[in-house]
């Protein structure tokens, strides 16, 4: 039995500080993107990358921390889970975002990112278990990988919401300061496609890989993941087939993470329990 | 030494009396007569300007006179038609011209390289010395830091840009767009035409008058398509342009519902510009089709102008920093720093480009 150091009091603190100090980053970007439209006029300029960037180093810093503290991949409850999560989602943008020039979809990341952290933050989420034995290698693979793939699932939800808002205009005629700086719709259905096929196979190796964990786990875990996979599997195909719209597509980019993020949470408050 | 400025533009003056001056290949030289050490005259089809440094006071109508196309120039009150600004109002003005605030079309960029054009002229004739050098040179970068900082360039503001704009917002990359032009019609050309110079390649033309489909197909190199097969062809092409004299509309939901099923993912962008219209407005309810007739154009446009209106307070104060500076400048006295803006080579930075 391998429990948490008695001392542990004060490294929570230095890290829930830098990740206060990473959440503030994150809010500037979206305060300036408030501020912007408020104006009439969208962002301009890398500042919200660099925002982005700046929050990025202190959520490294914050689950660097936290892995020394617990002595493994810091993804020993749903706080860190969330904060793992959204360290996936700001990676994933940045690698993303520029290389497809969807640089407007920074300000869109920033608000997801601060509802979870300010979530995980504020909710009495951070509840230490006592660690058993020592770290399995294949399950923190296993859960890393699924959170990526969660990562991106989440910014095809954000190019989705990007694509409706660019879609509706264009269909209503009603063309708003956003409209010059959204990417053409194809684009944005492009990067919808790539992103889910990078989140699908992700999240396929994280599942595969916890095949590998050497410890039984609960039946509810392995179906809501089952339920997550058959999910964006059954987007994938819809779209491949053409069964589906470009609009549908990203409307059930949206659903799709909504769910999952149930099912995230069902997993994450199942394995707990374990 | 005093700067000023002389001019008119279509906010004083109608196109009769504009046209009555402009930049002659006496006006820089009977300036200089006139005691103006530096003059420029500035010539659009919208202003003529006359910006110069000079040590003696001259009137607006000696000014006037220097850039007169005609001697008797009809009867206007010179005092309404002709403004006239100095030192920091005369840069406020420059800086707001170069801007494109002043513009008929406000945020217009092509004033601003006609401005350019203007200074070069100017300074190759060594009609410009460091008095215009420096006042110039600021209006061009106060035009950039507008440019870049407000979105009063954002948006298409006639009805042929509109249409190519909202193409690139669908469809990205033109060059791979396959458009069918209905109707030979000029409006119709004129469209298809700025889409070609947007990267275009692939355009196909239907016209009831054959003759005249394949005179407009060689001088847009595009395919003639039969007029009874043009339905059939919206299968595959990308942007539809209509353009034919028609009472009832040639494409409808029924006719069309069957078509765009099969078109599974691809959207379609249809361009109606004829009056009465060529397709049925419910076609837009259709999934992944966009339609947009004249007044929808038109409307668009509309929006990107009150856009730009609502960017022109951001733009104001970037201005009115730039004044301030020049202000000081002006204050402090140029002719210290004279023989340095006319020699590059002294050091001075701000010297190189025209930009």
């Amino acid at each position: 039995m391998r429990t948490l150091p008695a001392a542990s009091k004060i490294p929570t603190l230095v890290d829930r500080t830098v990740l206060y100090i990473s959440t503030l980053c994150f809010l500037a970007a979206v305060v300036r993107t408030a501020f912007s439209l408020r104006e009439g006029v969208f962002p301009r300029g890398r500042f919200n990358f660099f925002a982005i960037a700046l929050g990025f180093l202190f959520q490294t810093g914050f689950l660097s921390i936290r892995g020394r503290e617990v002595g493994r991949c810091p993804l020993t409850n749903l706080f860190e889970v969330f904060v793992f999560l959204a360290w996936c989602v700001a990676m994933i943008y940045m690698l993303v975002g520029p290389a497809y020039r969807l640089s407007l979809m920074g300000a869109f990341t920033a608000p997801l990112v601060v509802l979870l952290q300010g979530f995980a933050l504020i909710a009495p989420i951070d509840v230490r278990h006592p660690m058993r034995g020592e770290p399995n290698s294949w399950l923190e693979f296993h859960a890393s990988m699924s959170l990526l793939a969660y990562g991106a699932f989440a910014l095809a939800c954000i190019a989705g919401v990007m694509y409706l808002v660019q879609e509706r205009q264009l269909k209503t005629r009603q063309l708003h300061s956003i409209f010059y700086q959204l990417p053409p719709l194809t684009d944005l259905f492009a990067a919808i496609t790539r992103l889910l096929w990078w989140g699908f196979g992700l999240y396929t190796l994280g599942l595969v890989s916890g095949f590998f964990v050497g410890q039984p786990l609960p039946r509810v875990q392995i179906l809501c993941a089952f339920g997550v996979w058959l999910l964006y599997a059954a987007i994938l195909n819809g779209r491949h087939l053409r069964w589906f719209a470009p609009r549908r597509v990203a409307a059930l980019c949206i659903g799709g993470f909504a769910a999952a993020m149930t099912l995230l949470w069902g997993i994450t408050f199942s394995a707990q329990l374990h | 030494m005093k700067v000023f400025c002389v001019g008119l533009s279509h906010n004083t003056a109608d196109v009769e009396t504009r046209e009555c001056f402009g930049r002659t290949l006496e006006a820089e030289r009977l300036l200089r007569e006139n005691g103006c050490a530096e003059a420029l005259v500035f010539d659009t089809c919208n202003r003529v300007e006359v910006y110069a440094a000079t040590e003696r006071e001259l009137s607006t109508g000696e000014v006037a006179r220097c850039v007169a196309r005609k001697l008797d120039h009809g009867v206007f009150d010179e005092a309404s038609t002709f403004y006239r600004y100095e030192n920091a109002d005369c840069a406020q003005h420059l800086f707001r011209v170069a801007s494109g605030l002043d513009s008929m079309v406000v945020g217009e960029t092509e004033v601003l390289g006609q401005a350019k054009k203007a200074y070069e002229a100017a300074r190759e004739s060594g009609a410009v010395g460091p008095y215009l050098h420096r006042l110039f040179q600021r209006a061009f970068r106060v035009a950039k830091q507008v440019r870049t900082n407000t979105d009063i360039t954002r948006g298409a503001v006639s009805v042929g840009s509109v249409a190519v704009e909202l193409a690139v917002k669908i469809f990205g990359d033109l060059s791979k767009c396959k458009v069918l032009l209905l109707g030979a019609g000029e409006a119709g050309e004129r469209t298809a035409k700025a889409l070609v110079s947007r990267g275009v390649c692939d355009l196909q033309l239907s016209n009831r008058s054959g003759e005249r489909a394949h005179l407009l197909a060689n001088m847009v190199n595009a395919e003639v398509v039969p007029f009874d097969d043009w339905i059939g062809h919206c299968l595959l092409v990308d942007i539809l342009i209509t353009s034919t004299a028609t009472e009832k509309p040639l494409l409808t939901r029924d006719n069309f519902e069957a078509i765009a099923a099969q078109r599974h993912t691809r959207p379609l962008f249809i361009i109606d510009i004829a009056v009465p219209r060529n397709v049925d407005p419910a076609v837009n309810i259709l999934e992944g089709v966009y339609l947009y007739d004249v007044d929808s154009l038109q409307s668009v446009a509309q929006q990107a102008l009150a856009m730009r209106r609502q960017q022109i307070a951001a733009a104001e104060e970037i201005i009115a920093e730039h004044v301030a500076g020049f202000r000081e400048m002006l204050a402090r006295g140029l002719e210290r720093s004279a023989q340095s803006l006319i020699h590059p080579s002294v050091g001075d930075t701000s010297c190189s480009g025209a930009a």
